[in-house]
C-alpha cells in the first residue's frame, strides 16, 4: 500500500501564526485598560472600529487577489494592525480618520507589497503617519486624562463619545495636549517649575497624569510576550536603553532648555507601545539578534532626536518607518556566526 | 564533574520514548525473502560476488566493498540466492537499485567465524581490515563506512574519541536498549576503538539525561577504566555529530571538514559494539537493534532484526493496521524519511520503523506566509538564519544562500519544527542545496572547457609567433645571401670552369652537406619537435573523451615516441662522430668540420691501395660492423625492443655483403678495372671515387660513347635506387622521401641523357627502354602519396651522389655546347627545378607539413641560382 510522502521533520510544534497574533492582541489589554480608565471609552471604540475596518479591507483585498479569505483571516494579522492603530490614534477622533488610516494600513502598506510577510513597513505606522500628515488637527487633539480634569468634569460618557466620533459634535474642555506636546512648548521655565505649573504633570507622578500608567500597561503586556517567547528582547530593550542614555545625556539638570528627563521619555507618549508592539514587528524589522539590537537602537535614537529637536512631539511612527527602510541593509551586515565558521559573513559576499 | 558546553538553538519535541521500552528486546521470525541493497552506505555500491542459484550460509559475504569508501554485505541467514535485480530502496526518493535477494532455507546455518582472543595485540591495519571485512558502517543513521573513519590521516592525530549514545531523536530507543543490554560490549568496543586510534587522551561516552537506565548500566561497566561517561540535558539535536562534539569538548568542527581535522573521532554505540563483535568474534554486520514504534502498531518495542528483512514482515509481526497509519517512517520523526511503500528491507542504518497514528502525526497543515518571526533562527543549532534562507531559496538567489552558509545546514528540522506558519523549511533547503550542487558541477565543467579553450588559443598564438619569427630569420638570411651573390658578382668571380668537374661536384656536395653543427642542430630540432608532438598528443589525449579517438591518439603517440627514439639515437650517434671528425680535423689541414673532406681523404687512401688490400680492409670493416650489429641485436632482443626485426635484417645484409666481398677477394687475380663499388663504405666516398674515375675515363671518350656509358650507369643506378626505395618503404624508414627525390632526379637525368644521345645518334639502342621510366613514374607517384606524411631528413650521401651525378651529366652536356647554350640549358633546368620546388612547397603548405621550411629554403636557393645564371647569360 502507498503511504503519504512527507518530508521530514514529521513532528511539529503545536501553534501557528494565528496563535502568535492572538497573544499579541491579548498583551494589548493592560494598555487598553489603562487608556480606558484615564481617557474614557474613546480608545476602545477606536480599536473596535479599526479592527473591523482592517478585517473588512483584508477580506476585500483577498477577494480581489483571489486568495482563500478564511485561511488568511485566521492569521489575525489584520486584527493586530487594526488594534495597534486604534491604540495609537487619539481617543474620540472622527470615525473617518480611523477608517482612512486603517484602510491605508491594510491596502497600501500591506497588500500592495504582497500581503502578509512581504510588507517592508509596519502597516499600522504607515496608516498613522498618513493620518498625521493629512489631518494634523484631528491627530493632535488628545483627551484630557482623568486626574487632570477640572472641577465638575467627568470622563466622556459612552453616548457622548459616539456623538463626537460619528457626528463630529465637539464637547469643550475635554481636549488637551499630550505631556510631550506641552513639554515641547516650554522654553522658559525650569523643568521642576514647569511640572508644578502644568496640571497634567502636577497631577501625575513622573511622566504626566494617566500617560505613565498607559505606558506601564504596555510594558506589562510586552513583558508577557517576552515571557511567552513571542519575540526576543533585543529590539525593545535596545530601543529603550538608547532612549534612556540619550535623554539622560541631554537632561542637563532640568533647565528650561532641557530635552526632558529619561522617565518622561520612557513613560510618556507611545514609547512602550512602540517598543514592545511596533519595533518587535518581525516582518518589517531586522532578523538577526545583532541586527535587532542595531534596529532597536536606531529607533530609540531617532525617537529622541525628533522629540528633542524635531517638529513633532512624539516620533515613534517616523522612527520606526525610517528604520524599516534600513532593516534590509542591517540584515546584510549582521549575519550570525555559523557553526564551524570563525567569523560571521556578509550577505553581500560573493562566492569565488 | 565533566564540563558540559551548551549548543545554540535546539528544540524539545515530545520524547515519546517510553512506548517502545515497555517490552524487552524481542526477536521476530524469519521472513520468506531477504533483500540486500548493494548500496546501503555512503560511498560506492558493493559488487555482488554471488550468483543466482548459489547456496550461501549466514554470515557469508555476498557483496564485496568496491573502492575505499564502500562496505561489504553479508547474508543474514542461510539459503539460496534467488535474484540479483532492481528493487525499491529504503531511500527518501523511493528510487530503485540493485539488490541481492535471498530465499532462506530455514536452517539458519552459519559460516565459521574467525575469532580472535588477543585482538589488542593486532596492529592497526589488521584491525581495520577485520572491521572492513565485516562490512560495518555507522549505525546511527548516516551509514558511513566505519573502517574509513578509523583510519584518519596521519597529519590528524586523534586526541578525543567520543562514543555517541545520545539518541536525541524522539521515539527511538534502539541505542538505549543496546546500552542497557550490552554495556560491557560497548566498553570493550570503546577500548578497541581507542586502541585503534592510538589511545586518545580523552575517551568519552555521551548519553542524554533522559536515559537513566542506560547511563547507570554504562557507568557501571566503565568503572575502573579511563572511559568517561557523561550525561547532559536532553535537547534535540544534541546527538548530531557536530553538536555532540560541541557539547562535550566546546570545539566546533570547521565548516566543510571532518571531526578528525580537530583531532576528534565520533562513533555511535551500535557501531562500537558491531566493531567489537567483528574483531573479537569475526561476526559480520548481519543484524541490528531497531525500534518498531507508533500508534498504528499493536506491539511497540525494540527488536533484534536480521538485515534484509522486509519492513512489511516486521510490521506484520507487530500488528500493523495500515488504515490507522498517517504515514510510515524509516528513522525518527525529525530526520527520518517517509516510505511510500512498506516493501523495502531493513538496512544497516535502520534504527527505527515508525508507524504513527492519524492523530499522533496529523497531515501537515498548509503553509502560511513567513512573518520572519525568527523562531527558526532561535531553534537553529548551526546559528543560521532559516527565515532569510527560505526567502532566498524561494527567490532562487543561490549566491545569497551561499553567503548565508546554507551548506552548514545539517537538516535537523528544528526550524520546521518550530515554524508557526508550518513552512517545510528543510525541504526548501534540500531542494536549493541540490540545485546548488548541480550548478557547481556544471560550473566546474564549463570552467574546464573554458580553460581548455584559453590554452588552445595560447598555443595557437605561440605557434604563430614562432612561425613569424622563423619567417623573419629566413627573410634576413635570404637577403644576406642575395647580397653575397651580388658582391661576388661585383668582384667578378665566376664559377669554376667546366674542366674541374670533380671539384665542382665536391663543392656542390659540400653545399648540400651541412656542417656538423647544423646537422646536430637539425637532429636536436627533430628531437625537440618529436617531444613537442608527443606532448601535444598527450594533452589532446587527456582532453579527449571519446574512446575511439583515444585509441587513435594513443597510436599516434606511440608512433611519435618511436620517432623520438630514432631521432635521439641519431643525435647520440652523431655527436661522437662529429667529435671524431673534429679531432681528425685538428690534425689535418683540410676543412676542419667537413665530413666530406674526411671521406675524400678516405677514398683517396683507398684509391692508392691495391685492389686486394682494399677488399681486405673492406672485409675487416664489414666484420667489425657485423660484430657491432650482432651485439646490438642481442641487446635489443634482451630488451624485447621493437627494433629487433630491423636489426636482424641489417645483420643479415651485412653477412651477405661479407660473403660477396670474400668471394670478390677470392676472384681477385682476375683483373678488375673497377671493383663493384662496395656499398659498405661511405656512399659519398664511393660516389666521389666513381665520379673521379669516370671524369678521367670520359676525357678520352667520344661524346656518344660517353653518353652511352652514362646512360647505362644511370639505368643501373636507377634500378639500385628503386630497390633501395622499395626496401626503405618496407621498413617504413624515414629516408623514403630522400630516396624518392633522388630517384626522381635520376629519371630526369636519364631523360636528358637520352635526349642528348638522340641528338648525337637517333638509333642508339639504349633509347628503347623508355617504358621502364613510365612504369617507375607510376611507382614514384604512388610512393609519393604514401610517403608524403613522413618527414624527410635529407640523407646526405644520397643527395651528394645525386649532386655529383648531376654535375657529371652537365659536364658531359657542356662538353658539346657553346657557353651560351650551356647557360641557357642551365636556366631551363633551373626553371624546371624551381617550378617543381614551388609545387612541392605549395603542397607542403596545404598540408601544413613540418618540412615546409626546408622546402621554402630550397625554392629560395633555386631562385637565386636561376637569377645568377640568367645574369651570366645576359653578360655573355
Amino acid at each position: 500500500m502507498a503511504f503519504m510522502k512527507i518530508s521530514s521533520p514529521h513532528a511539529t510544534r503545536s501553534g501557528n501564526t494565528g496563535d502568535v497574533m492572538k497573544q499579541v492582541i491579548l498583551a494589548c489589554l493592560p494598555g487598553l485598560l489603562a487608556l480606558s480608565y484615564f481617557f474614557g471609552p474613546g480608545s476602545l471604540m477606536n480599536v473596535m472600529l479599526a479592527s473591523a475596518t482592517a478585517v473588512a479591507c483584508e477580506a476585500a483585498i483577498l477577494k480581489l487577489r483571489n486568495r482563500p479569505i478564511g485561511f488568511y483571516l485566521q492569521d489575525y494579522s489584520a486584527v493586530v494592525t487594526g488594534v495597534l492603530l486604534g491604540l495609537a490614534l487619539p481617543p474620540y477622533c472622527p470615525w473617518w480618520v480611523v477608517v482612512v488610516g486603517t484602510a491605508s494600513a491594510i491596502i497600501l502598506a500591506k497588500h500592495l507589497y504582497g500581503g502578509m510577510g512581504y510588507n517592508p513597513f509596519n502597516p499600522a505606522m504607515v496608516g498613522y503617519v498618513i493620518l498625521l500628515i493629512s489631518f494634523p488637527v484631528e491627530m493632535t487633539q488628545w483627551a484630557a486624562p482623568l486626574p487632570a480634569l477640572e472641577e465638575g468634569q467627568s470622563l466622556m460618557s459612552f453616548s457622548g463619545a459616539l456623538q463626537q466620533i460619528w457626528l463630529g459634535i465637539p464637547i469643550d474642555g475635554y481636549t488637551g495636549a499630550t505631556p510631550l506636546d506641552l513639554f515641547k512648548q516650554n522654553d522658559t521655565l525650569l523643568v521642576n517649575d514647569f511640572y508644578q505649573a502644568e496640571s497634567l504633570f502636577a497631577t501625575g507622578h513622573f511622566a504626566g497624569a494617566g500617560w505613565e500608567w498607559v505606558n506601564i500597561g504596555f510594558l506589562l503586556g510586552g513583558l508577557y510576550l517576552l515571557w511567552r517567547n513571542i519575540f526576543t528582547w533585543h529590539a525593545p530593550i535596545s530601543m529603550l536603553a538608547t532612549m534612556f542614555v540619550l535623554s539622560a545625556l541631554f537632561y542637563d539638570g532640568g533647565s528650561s532648555n532641557s530635552a526632558g528627563s529619561p522617565l518622561l521619555h520612557l513613560f510618556s507618549g507611545a514609547t512602550m507601545l512602540g517598543a514592545f508592539f511596533i519595533a518587535t514587528d518581525p516582518v518589517s524589522s531586522a532578523v538577526s539578534t545583532k541586527g535587532r539590537l542595531i534596529y532597536g537602537a536606531g529607533i530609540g535614537a531617532l525617537v529622541f532626536l525628533i522629540r528633542a529637536w524635531g517638529n513633532y512631539p512624539d516620533a515613534i511612527a517616523f522612527a520606526v518607518l525610517l528604520m524599516n527602510f534600513a532593516a534590509p541593509f542591517i540584515d546584510y551586515y549582521t549575519l550570525p556566526r555559523t557553526y564551524g565558521h570563525s567569523n560571521s559573513r556578509r550577505a553581500t559576499e560573493k562566492s569565488e | 564533574m565533566t564540563k558540559i558546553w551548551s549548543i545554540p538553538g535546539g528544540v524539545h519535541p515530545e520524547e515519546n520514548k517510553s512506548q517502545s521500552l515497555q517490552l524487552p528486546l524481542g526477536e521476530i521470525s524469519l521472513a520468506e525473502e531477504l533483500v540486500y541493497p548493494l548500496n546501503q552506505h555512503i560511498g560506492a555500491p558493493a559488487t555482488a560476488i554471488v550468483e543466482v542459484g548459489e547456496q550461501v550460509l549466514a554470515g557469508q559475504k555476498i557483496a564485496e566493498a568496491k573502492g575505499m569508501i564502500s562496505a561489504s554485505i553479508h547474508a543474514s541467514t542461510s539459503g539460496t540466492i534467488t535474484a540479483i535485480e532492481d528493487r525499491t530502496l529504503p531511500h527518501p526518493s523511493g528510487m530503485s537499485g540493485e539488490c541481492i535477494v535471498l530465499t532462506p532455507d530455514g536452517k539458519d546455518s552459519f559460516a565459521k567465524f574467525e575469532t580472535c582472543e588477543n585482538y589488542l595485540a593486532l596492529d592497526h591495519d589488521q584491525l581495520v581490515a577485520k572491521i572492513r571485512e565485516a562490512g560495518i558502517t555507522g549505525m546511527g543513521g548516516a551509514g558511513f563506512p566505519t573502517a574509513v573513519k578509523l583510519s584518519p590521516r596521519a597529519n590528524n592525530p586523534i586526541d578525543t574519541l567520543i562514543i555517541n549514545g545520545t539518541e536525541c531523536e524522539p521515539y527511538i530507543t534502539a541505542d538505549d536498549t543496546l546500552m542497557q543490554t550490552q554495556a560491557d560490549d560497548i566498553i570493550k568496543g570503546t577500548q578497541l576503538l581507542a586502541h585503534m586510534l592510538g589511545n586518545p587522551q580523552r575517551v568519552v561516552i555521551g548519553i542524554e539525561d533522559n536515559k537513566p537506565d542506560a547511563i547507570k548500566a554504562v557507568t557501571a561497566a566503565a568503572a575502573g577504566t579511563a572511559i568517561e561517561v557523561v550525561s547532559f540535558p536532553t535537547k534535540y539535536p544534541s546527538g548530531g555529530e557536530k553538536q555532540l562534539i560541541q557539547i562535550l569538548t566546546g570545539k566546533e568542527v570547521p565548516s566543510g571538514q571532518l571531526p578528525a581535522s580537530i583531532g576528534i573521532v565520533l562513533q555511535n554505540v551500535g557501531t562500537t559494539v558491531a566493531a567489537y563483535e567483528a574483531v573479537r568474534f569475526g561476526k559480520p554486520l548481519i543484524e541490528r537493534i531497531t525500534t518498531v514504534v507508533g500508534e498504528a502498531l499493536q506491539t511497540q518495542r525494540n527488536i533484534k532484526v536480521r538485515l534484509g528483512t522486509p519492513i512489511n514482515h516486521v510490521l506484520a509481526e507487530h500488528g500493523f493496521l495500515p488504515k490507522n497509519a498517517s504515514r510510515l517512517i524509516m528513522g525518527g520523526p525529525m530526520m527520518g524519511f517517509a516510505l511510500e511503500n512498506e516493501n523495502v528491507p531493513v538496512v544497516k542504518a535502520t534504527n527505527c520503523i515508525l508507524a504513527p497514528g492519524k492523530k499522533e502525526m496529523a497531515p501537515p497543515a498548509p503553509a502560511q506566509a513567513c512573518i520572519r518571526c525568527g523562531m527558526c533562527a532561535e531553534a537553529c543549532p548551526a546559528s543560521l538564519l532559516p527565515q532569510q534562507m527560505y526567502w532566498y531559496a524561494q527567490a532562487e538567489d543561490y549566491e545569497k544562500l551561499e553567503a548565508h552558509n546554507i551548506k552548514d545546514c545539517i537538516e535537523c528540522g528544528a526550524c520546521s519544527f518550530v515554524c508557526p506558519s508550518n513552512i517545510p523549511l528543510v525541504q526548501h533547503y534540500r531542494a536549493a542545496k541540490g540545485t546548488m550542487r548541480q550548478q557547481a558541477i556544471e560550473k566546474e565543467k564549463s570552467d574546464r572547457s573554458r580553460l581548455r579553450f584559453e590554452f588552445r588559443q595560447e598555443r595557437i598564438a605561440k605557434a604563430e609567433a614562432e612561425k613569424e619569427a622563423k619567417r623573419v630569420t629566413r627573410k634576413k638570411a635570404a637577403e644576406a645571401a642575395k647580397k653575397k651573390i651580388e658582391a661576388q658578382k661585383a668582384s667578378g668571380e665566376t664559377p669554376a670552369a667546366g674542366n674541374d668537374l670533380v671539384a665542382n661536384a665536391i663543392a656542390s656536395a659540400k653545399q648540400t652537406q651541412a656542417s656538423p653543427e647544423e646537422q646536430q642542430a637539425k637532429l636536436e630540432r627533430a628531437v625537440s619537435g618529436a617531444e613537442g608532438r608527443i606532448e601535444k598528443l598527450q594533452q589532446r589525449l587527456s582532453e579527449t573523451e571519446a574512446d575511439d579517438q583515444k585509441a587513435k591518439l594513443t597510436a599516434q603517440i606511440k608512433q611519435a615516441e618511436v620517432k623520438l627514439q630514432d631521432a635521439k639515437t641519431k643525435l647520440a650517434n652523431f655527436s661522437p662522430t662529429a667529435n671524431d671528425s673534429n679531432a681528425t680535423a685538428t690534425n689535418s689541414n683540410t676543412d676542419a668540420n667537413d665530413p666530406v673532406a674526411a671521406a675524400i681523404a678516405r677514398a683517396q687512401a683507398k684509391m692508392t691501395m691495391a685492389p686486394d688490400e682494399k677488399l681486405r680492409s673492406n672485409l675487416e670493416s664489414l666484420n667489425k660492423r657485423l660484430q657491432k650489429a650482432q651485439d646490438k641485436l642481442a641487446a635489443a632482443k634482451a630488451d624485447n625492443a621493437d627494433t629487433v626485426d630491423a636489426l636482424q635484417s641489417g645483420v643479415d645484409k651485412l653477412k651477405e655483403k661479407i660473403a660477396t666481398t670474400e668471394k670478390e677477394l677470392a676472384q681477385l687475380p682476375t683483373p678488375v678495372a673497377e671493383p663493384p663499388a662496395p656499398e659498405t663504405t661511405d656512399a659519398a666516398t664511393a660516389a666521389i671515387e666513381r665520379a673521379k674515375a669516370k671524369a678521367a675515363a670520359q676525357a678520352s671518350m667520344s661524346p656518344e660513347d660517353k653518353l652511352r656509358n652514362q646512360l647505362t650507369a644511370m639505368s643501373t643506378r636507377i634500378e639500385k635506387a628503386q630497390s633501395k626505395l622499395v626496401s626503405a618503404k618496407a621498413d617504413n624508414a624515414d629516408t623514403v622521401d630522400a630516396l624518392q627525390m633522388g630517384l626522381d632526379k635520376m629519371f630526369a637525368k636519364q631523360q636528358t641523357l637520352r635526349d642528348e644521345l638522340r641528338q648525337l645518334n637517333p638509333n642508339a639502342p639504349e633509347l628503347n627502354d623508355a617504358n621502364v621510366k613510365a612504369e617507375s613514374d607510376n611507382n614514384s607517384a604512388k610512393n609519393e602519396q604514401e610517403s608524403s606524411e613522413t618527414p624527410a631528413p635529407v640523407k646526405e650521401p644520397d643527395a651528394a651522389t645525386a649532386a655529383i651525378e648531376k654535375a657529371k651529366a652537365k659536364a658531359a652536356a657542356q662538353a658539346s655546347m657553346s657557353p651560351e647554350e650551356k647557360l641557357r640549358d642551365q636556366v631551363a633546368s633551373l626553371e624546371k627545378r624551381l617550378e617543381k620546388a614551388q609545387q612541392r612547397l605549395s603542397k607542403a603548405e596545404a598540408e601544413d607539413d613540418e618540412n615546409i621550411d626546408a622546402f621554402r629554403a630550397g625554392v629560395e636557393k633555386t631562385r637565386s641560382k636561376l637569377e645568377q645564371t640568367r645574369a651570366q647569360l645576359e653578360e655573355s
